[in-house]
């Protein structure tokens, strides 16, 4: 406790021993994912938990997890290169940037979790568009190639300026400039331009393939917890959640944290809220609709949810501590502290994981015909589904590799106007 | 580059090895990865294309599919293991399995057995799923196959079926046939492929499912009972209980019990249309 004091009475030196708590902790579990990954590749999906009953697990919730981080974050950012929404101006690249290490942390997840991972290539090569994994598959690799050109775009200007340093950074910028010299203020208007119009396009791109992503699960019509037209609506707006809490908390250690970007967290803040909100009503809609259907093979999955053996993921993680906490953290005082905000943004950023767990296990975790997982035994065949330790370490061993990639682009990439102090800042550490 | 990798191509045909890997080092390691890569995908992706052109329509001619009497079934589990000896499935992939319902008010507790292979649905969803159209239904017979070579093993197709009729091969083994006794040699007629198992390999990582046994069709795409080229689990059922034949021949046996016993399919309101019935 006295640590934990220390540690944040001192307000200057608060962002930088988040900073340190940060890097620690994506060390530690980057390593720990080492393991995972070993594990992945040396016994293939041997020593994974899922079987032929609840055939996706951690690997997949994670993905959409993740997905939706990056969707979400993606569409704050527009917020700001699209409808000039000022007060993120500050945060705007980082959210860009957000957008894209996630992406890759999710595209990690289910690549792991494909049975054949050397044949990931045939997706693009012999595409089935009846299939809505098809349609995403396709999205991605554009909104992708998006995000990679607005950045570019975002931080030519920067870059180009500081190329000629003979720094590690400037050799660095310059290989990330491309080889644009242009420091014109043409060229910086050119830029902005530009990036409105990526940006633009990558609002409809950001929503079909996240949108697509709920109805990957929500056509499914022999899964009665996923076929619902909500689906594809309560995905995006979950995305909007999680991405835009984890902007509070990112803000709030990163880019000089809190004391700069204050306003920017408690305006992000606000924003959470209404939109966590909005998300308790659409699930609310999708448990009131079961119930009162009264449908069995609807309600089953809800049933899990509720009281099944994992009801601890609803009531406790996702209910309390990713909700209810939040939600008063938000709407009391403590709203205008940026402190409590970014907490209230950690805690609902973790509350959406158990949300997208409570998906995809209670889905499949269901019996399709009475009787089918007593009718022969193996340990393939049982509802009951907790994650091995390989796949949580291997899941882990993604969020130390999107932590580390995001602690260096921080590091190595220009910042948001003040670029010099963010950089004398940057060196002390 | 693609000059370059052609040219490669051409002399390795009569130059040496060593000459061979010198001209290597002198293009570059990036060339090299690139041969490897470009020839090995697009090595893979012009066999899988060709083979799917090889087996592109011909218009239905068999309309293949099972009527099980719940009558006759005895609960046994035959189906079960005839059908493990002949596709060699591990554990945990059990192209059929017999249920058993306890219904209320029937003398004795005695209970309603029920065999459930694939149904080889008309309309089947988990075929429309598939992101790389790995499983499919075959044009000249309607039965749901899945290609392991081109499956990735994303598992998309098991959450559509409605009726739990698809498998996740893991890789394990039975102890008696675990990888490396002469067991693991004997490889599984499945889809006339012989594949011996093998780590890694297809099929596992792969879906799996019923095939109707196929591999015992003749080039013609038929079977026959009396030669013993019929389904393993029709083959063996000791109470007689699982009928297999061609709804398209109104003489054979399933045509002829359909038209005069009572039956029903599972899950009619998902549209999927099973071509296996149940007798009541
Ligand atoms: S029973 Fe399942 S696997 Fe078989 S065809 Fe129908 S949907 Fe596909
Ligand atoms: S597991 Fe294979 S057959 Fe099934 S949907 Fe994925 S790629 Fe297609």
């Amino acid at each position: 406790m006295n640590f934990i004091r220390e540690l944040l009475s001192n307000e200057n030196k608060i962002s930088e021993n988040l900073k340190k708590i940060f890097w620690t902790v994506g060390t530690a579990l980057f390593v720990i994912g080492v393991y995972g990954w070993y594990i992945r590749f040396v016994d293939g999906h041997l020593k994974a938990n899922y079987g032929s009953i609840v055939t996706w697990g951690l690997w997949v919730a994670a993905y959409i997890y993740f997905i939706g981080l990056s969707a979400g974050s993606f569409l704050v950012s527009s917020l700001v290169y699209v409808f000039n929404f000022k007060k993120f101006e500050r945060i705007g690249r980082l959210a860009v940037f957000t957008a894209l290490v996630t992406l890759l942390m999710a595209l990690l997840s289910i690549w792991a979790d494909l049975g054949h991972m050397e044949r990931a290539w045939h997706v693009m090569v012999f595409p089935n568009f009846k299939s809505p994994m098809a349609w995403m598959i396709y999205l991605y690799s554009i909104y992708m190639l998006l995000l990679i050109a607005e950045i570019y775009f975002l931080l030519r200007y920067d870059l180009v300026k500081e190329a000629n340093d003979e720094t590690i950074r400037g050799k660095l910028y310059r290989i990330l400039s491309l080889g644009s010299k242009d420091l014109s203020e043409q060229s910086k208007t050119r830029d902005k331009k530009i990036v409105k119009i990526l940006a633009t396009i990558g609002i409809p791109i950001a929503i079909l393939f996240h949108g697509g992503v709920g109805a990957l699960f929500g056509v499914v019509a022999a899964r009665p917890h996923w076929h619902s037209g909500l689906f594809p609506i309560l995905f995006l707006l979950s995305a909007l959640v999680s991405g835009g809490a984890l902007l509070t908390l990112i803000s709030s250690v990163f880019q000089e944290g809190w004391f700069k970007n204050k306003d920017v967290v408690v305006e992000l803040g606000k924003m959470v809220l209404a939109l966590l909100l909005l998300d308790v009503l659409f699930q609310f809609s999708e448990f009131l609709v079961a119930y009162r259907g009264g449908i069995p093979s609807h309600i089953a999955g809800y049933e899990l949810v509720i009281s099944g053996p994992y009801a601890w993921v609803f009531w406790g993680w996702q209910g309390f501590v990713g909700t209810v906490i939040p939600i008063f953290l938000l709407i009391l005082p403590t709203r205008k502290s940026p402190r409590w905000v970014a907490l209230a943004g950690l805690l609902i950023a973790a509350g959406i994981f158990g949300l997208r767990l409570n998906i995809v296990i209670p889905g499949l975790a269901v019996e399709e015909i009475h009787g089918l997982t007593s009718a022969i035994y193996s340990h393939r065949v049982d509802p009951n589904y907790f994650p091995s330790i390989p796949e949580w370490t291997l899941t882990f061993g993604i969020i130390g590799f999107g932590m580390i990639l995001f602690g260096f682009g921080e590091f190595f990439l220009p910042k948001h106007e003040e670029k010099e102090s963010a950089i004398v800042s940057q060196s002390k550490i | 580059m693609s000059e370059e990798i052609k040219e490669i191509e051409k002399e390795t045909q009569h130059i040496g090895r060593d000459e061979f890997l010198s001209k290597l080092v002198k293009i570059g390691a990036g060339t090299l990865a690139a041969t490897i890569v470009s020839n090995g995908m697009l090595g893979t992706a012009s066999k899988l294309i060709a083979k799917s052109k090889n087996e592109t329509p011909v218009k239905r001619k068999y309309h293949y599919g099972m009527v099980i009497d719940t009558r006759r079934c005895v609960g046994c589990r035959s189906c079960v293991l005839a059908c493990k000896a002949e596709n060699k499935t591990p554990p945990g992939v059990s192209y059929t399995v017999v249920f058993e319902e306890i219904l209320e008010n029937r003398p004795n507790d005695k209970p309603v057995f029920m065999t459930k292979p694939c149904f080889h649905c008309e309309h089947p969803p988990c075929t429309d799923v598939c992101p790389v159209s790995a499983t499919y239904k075959r044009e000249q017979d309607g039965i749901v196959v899945v290609d392991y070579d081109r499956c990735i093993g994303c598992r998309y197709c098991m959450t559509a079926c409605p009726y739990s009729a698809r498998w996740f091969d893991f890789g394990e083994n039975y102890p008696a046939v675990e990888e490396k006794t002469p067991w693991a040699e004997v490889p599984s007629p499945e889809y006339k492929q012989f594949r011996k198992r093998e780590h890694e390999k297809s099929p596992i990582g792969n879906v799996r499912k019923c095939t109707f046994c196929l591999h015992l069709q003749d080039e013609k795409g038929q079977y026959n009972k009396a030669e013993g080229r019929w389904p393993a689990c029709a083959k063996t059922c000791t109470g007689k209980a699982i009928h297999f034949g061609d709804f398209n021949d109104p003489n054979s046996e399933v045509s002829v019990l359909l038209r005069e016993r009572q039956y029903i399919r599972l899950k009619e309101e998902l549209g999927t249309s099973p071509n296996v019935y149940y007798l009541l």
